[in-house]
């Protein structure tokens, strides 16, 4: 406690300010009543909004969605890669950084320039599980690289076959069980980056929990607050899933490559 | 036969890829390329435009001086927070802390904001009372200015999260051996920590540059897109909020691809020039 030096707490102390005044302030503000009353009422007008829970169900589903897709798309196709053609590796990598290159508003211009149709696969919500699928692919890519790396899956499968597993027994009882941190703590971020996504949801049109913060922010800041609030509580409690998934590290967050 | 199914897998996935992310970017420099009479370079010359100079020079100020900002705040946080002889629980709480705050952009983040410096947010009034006025002084949350503060809250925690293992990486060992010769601490960094650093500290900042720079929902949310950057010009043409055609929105487009290949290609080799130390 006492050798972080002077400079040490100023620079705290300047952090903590800068970091947890706006969350206080955000949060008195969502129960500012006007003229000097405080109280819960823009959470009660919140909920007795005709769109809340209808958005806020979308957003959940979308997110669940987009999980399932990493799940069934990603996970067994990096698992096959490392044991059957590690040669696609470098093809893999530019394909976990291109979302990165692209930027999500430019990602969204070229599907609505390609893509006018067909109705069935533009016209729900469940479009933007594509665009989410890139958002998150950085992320769930280099989670789940560290935890294929941290396991042996060659010998892992040979010493499976050798007992005389078939593929499937392989993948459901050795694999997927050891790659257990790194799919949480993917999925965890996933599920707060799709709460949170505004970009595709605005531009293509879908009436999304961020979207519906926007469109309540316009004309009544103390509602947005109250929502801001119950955002950052969503992404908080996810991130807690995640450090306490991937104590080992696992999870590499936002980007750093 | 049972080599069908894994090959089937990552041909699955690989094919989801072209269609969905190649497809679409490929789509927009054939668009940005293509007039009514077939190939055409006007509209990536009408970049060149003032209110597109105006976009560019927006989001690169934006961009630069939130990441300079986000390089020497996150890097002397982190710093500080990984000296031996700080709290081990400073240390988890100030991590944990950046895992949330660097995912906690967009339209959430601005209406935070809203509440705590808009014109009628807290701290405004709370100023004003004791007589300071801020939107009087020239500040407005609506601004670059403004977004500058918006952005450094994801943007600190951001280099926090990214410095920490280069951080880590500097050996006890140097730091020992300038102490034995008789160095000062300031002499420490000036001829050994920093060098050292100084090719991740430049990656780290390329990535926070990437990060303000590919930013639309905070910066929409604020200045609902009357506040010209490349992204909310974009967005607005997208959005039929201005009388440009598609192309225009394709060549902006190509033109933030181009901006960001370059921003990665230089991190990359800053990456390679960090490594050297760390075998």
């Amino acid at each position: 406690m006492k050798r972080l030096g002077v400079g040490g707490w100023i620079i705290l102390a300047l952090a903590a300010v800068y970091f947890i005044g706006p969350l206080v302030l955000t949060v008195i503000f969502s129960l500012w009543e006007g003229r000097g009353h405080y109280g819960i009422s823009a959470y009660v007008t919140l909920l007795q909004r005709p769109n809340i829970v209808r958005s806020l169900v979308v957003s959940v589903e979308l997110a669940l969605a987009t999980c399932a897709a990493l799940v069934v798309l990603l996970v067994p196709a990096m698992v096959f890669m490392n044991l059957y053609a590690p040669r696609l590796r470098p093809l893999f990598e530019f394909i976990a950084a291109l979302p990165f290159v692209v930027p999500a508003i430019a990602l969204v211009a070229g599907l609505s320039a390609l893509f006018s149709g067909p109705e069935w696969l533009i016209g729900t919500p469940f479009y933007l599980v594509i665009p989410y699928f890139f958002l998150a692919l950085p992320y769930a890519y280099r989670a789940i690289d560290v935890g294929i790396r941290a396991i042996d899956l060659t010998t892992l499968t040979e010493a499976g076959q050798s007992l005389g597993a078939d593929m499937g027994q392989i993948i459901r009882l050795i694999v997927l069980p050891n790659l257990r941190t790194a799919l949480v703590g993917s999925t965890l971020l996933t599920l707060a980056v799709v709460m949170g996504e505004f970009t595709f949801a605005n531009v293509l049109l879908f009436h999304t929990f961020a979207v519906l913060i926007n469109e309540v922010g316009q004309n009544a800041p103390t509602e947005a607050a109250a929502l801001s609030t119950l955002s950052f509580l969503i992404t908080w409690l996810a991130m807690a899933g995640v450090l306490l998934a991937g104590r080992r590290g696992g999870v590499q967050l936002s980007g750093a490559r | 036969m049972r080599f069908i199914i894994p090959y089937f897998f990552i041909f699955a996935f690989v094919a989801f890829a072209a269609l969905f992310m190649l497809a679409p970017t490929a789509m927009l420099a054939a668009q940005a390329v293509t007039g009514e009479d077939g190939f055409t370079f006007d509209y990536l010359l009408a970049l060149g435009e003032y209110r597109y100079l105006v976009a560019f020079r927006n989001s690169i100020e934006l961009s630069a001086v939130s990441a300079l900002v986000g390089v020497i705040a996150g890097g002397l946080i982190a710093h500080t927070v990984l000296k031996p002889s700080a709290p081990e629980s400073l240390r988890s709480a100030v991590t944990s802390f950046s895992a949330v705050a660097a995912n906690f952009g967009g339209v959430p983040l601005a209406f935070g904001f809203v509440a705590t410096l808009g014109s009628l947010g807290l701290l405004t009034q709370g100023l004003k009372s004791i007589g300071i006025d801020l939107y009087s002084m020239g500040f407005t949350l609506y601004s670059i200015t403004g977004l500058t503060v918006v952005y450094c809250y994801f943007q600190i925690p951001l280099m926090v999260i990214i410095i920490t293992p280069a951080l880590q990486g500097l050996r006890v060992e140097w730091r020992e051996a300038c102490e034995n010769l008789g160095a000062t601490p300031a002499q420490y960094w000036r001829m050994v920590g920093l060098p050292v650093l100084l090719p991740s500290l430049f990656s780290s900042f390329i990535l926070l540059f990437g990060s303000a720079f590919s930013a639309y929902a905070t910066a929409y949310a604020l200045t609902s897109g009357n506040l010209a950057l490349l992204t909310t010009e974009i967005g607005n043409v997208l959005s039929g909020d201005v009388m440009s055609s598609p192309q225009t929105g394709a060549a902006l487009s190509v033109g933030m691809i181009v901006v960001m290949v370059g921003v990665l290609g230089l991190s990359a080799a800053a990456s390679k020039r960090a490594s050297r130390w760390h075998k």
